[in-house]
């Protein structure tokens, strides 16, 4: 890594943060595993309560989407405002690759089906991660082909129609033409087991499942620094500060936005596969506009374009969504004896969040040193005399 | 908001794929003309029917689209808080035309004080619009633009938490004030909901087209919108413009959203999001930042939905959002300037 960006300087930062993650991810590992179930209770329920395996493993496929979407909007600089799609797209692969859902198939490539349901087509986890990332891949390049040359407004709008259209034809999709595709609102359940080289991850086998995700987390992690850092990832940024000036100097930029996208796109279809995998079924009524407007607050909120940014934003988010705001607000309601129903300001919290951080701290709150500059130009700007500003424009 | 056509039309290159794009537009329109004309002919009863409800509805969207377009046009933001805006104002209008004065039955007093409510609901709208704009978007002007299109997406948020706040999560029964009686002309049902609509929403258009064509403060809004800088120098407060635009467009989304609550008989919180797309898409449809086109783009898109609800050959209702949604991708993937906007091709 040194050698191939001696510009970058990040390289211990990185380190220390990738220790960081996996302690955190070893320690959870390693709590659940072997050390809570001989706790005494009173430690079991603190932590059941406040850090449960399940939303910790839901973090983690937060982290995977908030780095996916990070690829777009944080280096790439387009809006997406429909990011739900590919977490759907995903989590459908995953549906329809490994589950008996097809019934009238029987198609097993070193798959694992359970027992009696052997019909439908179960494929190996590792071919359907892949086929789930190029499946969404395929998708980012049908949205955002046609529309990356127009505006990026444009864009946003066009993203946001397919967040809305992709999960209403999962919704609707029990019968098109005759064909039940999606099964409709009640999804795809009863998906097949994990066999690493044959260790199979029981259905309630928690730890494992959370391990799993974690390293698929952790690969998400990997990826995006390697990708930063490459020459695409410099062409990204370079495209995310000034167009103009990047195309000048010679990257092509429907090319490279496009990549962006495809690349970015292929987050959402893994993250997706492993929710999909984590939660034993897909089902179509998760997926709305308030999930796509929560990972970009992550992103936001983070500091867009800076990896563990990002995955500090989606931690935070994401725990404050599961249990953070049950568990404060209960704290609050039995100390003060008040009667407040935290859950429900949710909305008002992250409406609140996104607007502040634009006002206040455009950048988020563990920005990239560039991103701070781009997003703060018009400050800068106002320091400048008028007289230049005018010559300027 | 009026387009300066190009100097000389300069021939253009035509590359296969301008040649694939123009053939799979054309196919697309012709399948939605066979449609239809499969349908009037099948049923021309059913057709006019149909044509009269999505005209009502249409209306209504070409109100909240206007005020998509005002500030779209000045300001190049697209708002995503006017459909929660709207949402609000059928709640306002709810709570002050239902529950506080009671009004639940046609007679005469009530529909004064559903004109008083009107006014109250488009002055709320207005005021609630014009803070957000002084509190938020005016600060980040200059910022890049993923900056103000963010604070504008936390914006509908908030409004939403303060509609869920207000009646619950839960859709609301509105007690509506109109009469529910209707008449035939030609077999066909047309409710005296629908003739009201056009009582109030028409004049309402003509006074906004009035406002932005004709006074002063109009020319001030279209002067701008084209060049805030060459406008400051001509003596024009850009500030107040802007303000004035953000008040008008949230008049317009106050009066949809009584028009709203008393047509559709429900409120909920989440109104205004799906709303609002579809109302945002009417304005592309028309040309963002056209006034007309709007107003054109309101009318086309409450029709299509009405004769995929209601038409007897057709995807049916619950394809209805996936339409709307798919036109507007459509749209932008042929023909982003709109029906009577100019091209937003970025140079790329």
């Amino acid at each position: 890594m040194s050698n191939t960006a001696p510009a970058h300087t990040a390289v211990s930062g990185n380190r220390k943060w990738a220790i960081g993650f996996t302690s955190v991810v070893a320690f959870f590992f390693i709590l659940n595993k072997f050390i809570l179930p001989e706790a005494g209770s009173g430690v079991q329920k603190f932590f059941n309560a406040w850090f449960s395996l399940t939303s910790m493993a839901e973090i983690m496929i937060w982290i995977i989407m908030a780095l996916g979407l990070n690829i777009i909007v944080g280096y790439a600089g387009l809006l997406d405002l429909g990011y739900v799609a590919f977490w759907a797209l995903g989590g459908y692969v995953a549906g329809w690759l490994m589950s008996p859902f097809f019934s009238g198939l029987n198609i097993n490539f070193f798959g694992n089906p359970r027992p009696g349901l052997e019909f439908g087509i179960h494929f190996h986890v590792f071919l359907v991660l892949i086929l789930g990332g190029v499946f969404t891949a395929i998708w980012g390049v049908i949205i955002g082909g046609p529309t990356l040359r127009l505006k990026s407004d444009y864009l946003a709008l066009v993203t946001l129609g397919f967040g809305e259209i992709i999960p209403q034809f999962m919704l609707n999709g029990a019968d098109i033409a005759g064909y039940n595709v999606t099964n409709g609102a009640q999804g795809i359940g009863g998906l097949d087991d994990v066999n690493l080289f044959g260790y199979v991850i029981g259905t309630f086998a928690l730890p494992e499942k959370f391990l799993m995700v974690s390293l698929m987390a952790g690969a998400m992690i990997f990826f995006s620094i390697r990708l930063r850092d490459g020459r695409l990832g410099r062409a990204w940024l370079a495209i995310r500060e000034d167009e103009l000036a990047a195309s000048m100097m010679g990257v092509p930029l429907w090319r490279t936005k496009f990549a962006s996208y495809a690349i970015g796109a292929v987050g959402g279809g893994i993250g997706g596969v492993g929710f999909a995998i984590l939660v034993g079924g897909v089902y179509a009524d998760r997926f709305n506009f308030v999930i796509s407007i929560i990972i970009l607050a992550m992103v936001v909120m983070g500091g867009m374009g800076n990896v563990w940014g990002v995955v500090v934003g989606a931690v935070t988010l994401a725990w404050i969504n599961s249990v953070g705001l049950i568990q404060v607000g209960e704290l609050v309601n039995n100390s003060f004896g008040t009667n407040i129903n935290f859950p429900s300001y949710q909305f008002l919290l992250f409406g609140l969040l996104l607007v502040l951080m634009m006002l206040f701290r455009r950048e988020g709150f563990i920005p990239e040193a560039r991103i701070r500059m781009v997003m703060n130009e018009d400050k800068v700007d106002e320091e400048v005399s008028d007289e230049t500003k005018i010559a300027s424009k | 908001m009026t387009s300066v056509a190009s100097g000389v039309a300069r021939k253009k290159k035509v590359t296969p794929s301008a040649i694939l794009m123009r053939a799979s537009m054309i196919m697309i329109i012709g399948v939605a003309v066979y449609w239809l004309g499969l349908n009037l002919t099948s049923d021309p009863r059913q057709f006019a029917q149909v044509t009269v409800n999505g005209l009502n509805n249409g209306l209504l969207y070409a109100l909240i689209a206007l005020g998509y377009t005002l500030v779209y046009g000045i300001i190049e933001l697209i708002n995503f808080a006017h459909g929660d805006l709207f949402m609000l104002g059928a709640v306002f209008s709810f709570a002050v035309l239902t529950e506080a004065l009671g009004a639940t039955g046609p007679s005469a007093t009530n529909y004064a004080l559903l004109l008083v409510v009107l006014l109250l609901s488009m002055l709320f709208c207005a005021f609630i619009n014009v803070s957000i704009e002084r509190l938020a978007y005016r600060r980040l002007r200059n910022a890049p633009r993923l900056a103000p299109l963010i604070t504008a997406v936390g914006m509908s948020f908030v409004l939403q938490w303060i509609g869920l706040k207000w009646i619950g999560s839960n859709p609301v029964n509105v007690n509506t004030v109109l009469p529910s009686s209707d008449f035939e002309v030609a077999g066909v049902v047309i409710a005296v909901k629908t003739l009201i609509i056009f009582a109030v929403t028409i004049p309402l258009l003509i006074v906004l087209a009035f406002i932005v064509n004709k006074t002063r403060r109009g020319r001030a809004m279209r002067a701008t919108a084209q060049d805030k800088d060459a406008s400051r120098l001509m003596g024009i407060d850009v500030n107040q413009t802007i303000t004035f635009t953000f008040a008008i467009a949230g008049a317009a989304a106050g009066a949809a959203g009584l028009m709203w609550a008393q047509t559709t008989g429900t409120v909920a919180y989440n109104l205004g999001f799906q709303l609002g797309l579809v109302a945002f898409t009417a304005a592309v449809l028309g040309g963002v930042g056209n006034l007309y086109g709007a107003v054109l783009g309101g009318i086309i898109i409450g029709l299509i939905q009405s004769y995929n609800d209601g038409l007897a050959i057709g995807p049916g209702q619950r394809w209805s959002q996936t339409m709307v949604f798919t036109l507007l991708i459509l749209l932008m993937v042929y023909r982003p300037g709109g029906l009577l906007g100019e091209t937003a091709q970025e140079k790329v």
